[in-house]
């Protein structure tokens, strides 16, 4: 999970403005609360995941539990990783 | 009663006295105008809907007709029904009123050709004879918002896709011309005839930030910006507005397929969004408000979290130009 979070944090702080406190943000803060992320911030960390991850994030998916952490976007990547990283190893 | 100090929640906490509603609100008018923003009279764009002919009726109620100016100001697009209502409502109070085609204005300034290069990004083959509109969905799912392009192609097949932010972002952009140019041209007539220009937001569109800033957002007055859209329609029935006024759905009219406004922007109809806002205004639980939408518990969290969510991430467009130091002397 660890590569995961720290990719995404350093998505977030190169490309949305953090200031203060907010920038220490810990793994399992909400962005919300933080104000580090609002709804088209979400949008943009969205196209981020599906293009660094390579997964399509269904709009179903598209809750706060899957997204609105460090925590929650890693755990969520790697449910969805695991299909088809189970798919690559079979074909071997 | 709904609590110690509040009715109990029905569409009766809508009610208003639609009299003395527009008397204090005339009388609210004269002052702002006359003494504060020093102008003799005010000019209402019409668009054909109910907030903006209210507000041209408070206006002539206000003021008189004849130190109201009126102006419709459609483009290629525009419903062609919108601007014949807008003339219907002019006439009927009797103010002076003009129109003013801006399609070659948004043409020139590339309106149309950078929404419809977005658009194409997602379906290269729309373009001639296709319609577009954007929907909004998730928020009152308990999911974060997002927006899909939904097409039609001139064969009448109807598609929707998610759309990415880039392309979100740059549609609406474009299409935000269309608010701005219309405000660039009220205020032309607003300088010639040193009038305020009314800017026409209900309390719905002003709290959770359905305006275009230094577009429709732009105004030296905002006369209905506390009135609930249930309100609106209500004084629409008391000055006797046309009837396709008082019964005409709340539209957007910028795109070219028909847009509900609660398909572009709010979560539900505005009866039921009046409803779930005042509620939000008066601490009403989340069970009473499911109560009275017919819906569930979960599903009314969900609703105060989407207007809470929306005036958050709206803030921005309420905000004046900030300055690094304050300066008193011309901001207090």
């Amino acid at each position: 999970m660890e590569p995961i979070k720290r990719q995404v944090r350093a998505y977030i702080l190169d490309n949305f403005i953090v200031v203060g406190a907010s920038a220490d943000f810990r793994d399992s803060d909400s962005f919300i609360e933080h104000h580090i992320c609002d709804s088209t911030g979400f949008l943009e960390l969205i196209g981020f995941i599906e293009e660094e991850f390579g997964i399509k994030v269904e709009d179903e998916e598209m809750v706060p539990e899957n997204l609105d952490s460090l925590n929650g976007i890693a755990a969520y990547v790697l449910t969805k990783r695991a299909p088809l990283e189970q798919d690559a190893g079979g074909g071997r | 009663m709904g609590g110690e100090d509040r009715p109990a929640l029905t569409q009766a906490v809508l009610q208003i006295d639609c009299a003395a509603e527009v008397e204090r609100i005339a009388t609210g008018m004269v002052n702002i105008v006359g003494e504060r923003l020093r102008r003799r009279g005010a000019l209402v764009a019409l668009s054909g809907g109910v907030d903006s002919s209210v507000c041209a009726a408070l206006a002539a109620h206000a003021f008189g007709p004849k130190k109201v100016f009126g102006l419709t100001l459609p483009e290629r697009e525009s419903s062609p029904s919108s601007a014949t209502r807008a003339r219907q409502v002019a006439e009927q109070l009797g103010i002076p009123c003009q129109t003013e085609d801006i399609t070659g204005t948004l043409e020139a300034i590339g309106c149309y050709r950078r929404r419809d290069e977005a658009m194409r990004r997602v379906f290269p083959e729309y373009g001639e004879g296709w319609k577009s509109k954007i929907t909004i969905a998730g928020g009152t799912e308990g999911r974060i918002n997002f927006f899909r392009l939904v097409v039609e192609s001139p064969d009448g097949r109807v598609r929707k896709v998610r759309l990415p932010l880039r392309e979100y972002l740059q549609i609406v952009a474009a299409t935000n011309y269309k608010q701005r140019i219309r405000k660039t041209v009220e205020y032309f007539h607003a300088d010639r005839l040193h009038y305020a220009v009314l800017g026409t937001p209900n309390r719905l569109e002003y709290d959770q930030g359905f305006f275009v800033k230094n577009g429709d957002g732009a105004a030296d007055l905002k006369p209905i910006a506390h009135l609930y859209k249930t309100q609106v329609y209500a004084l629409a029935r008391y000055f006797g507005l046309p009837s396709a006024i008082c019964d005409a759905a709340p539209s957007t009219d910028v795109y070219t397929m028909h847009q509900k406004q609660d398909e572009f922007y709010f979560a539900l109809p505005y009866d039921k969004m009046d409803i779930a806002l005042w509620a939000h205004e008066h601490a009403v639980p989340a069970h009473e408000l499911a109560a009275c939408l017919g819906t569930d518990e979960k599903h009314a969290h969900f609703i105060y979290r989407d207007i809470e969510n929306k005036r958050a991430t709206t803030r921005y467009l309420h905000a004046r130009a900030a300055l690094i130091d304050r300066l008193p002397e011309i901001d207090d």
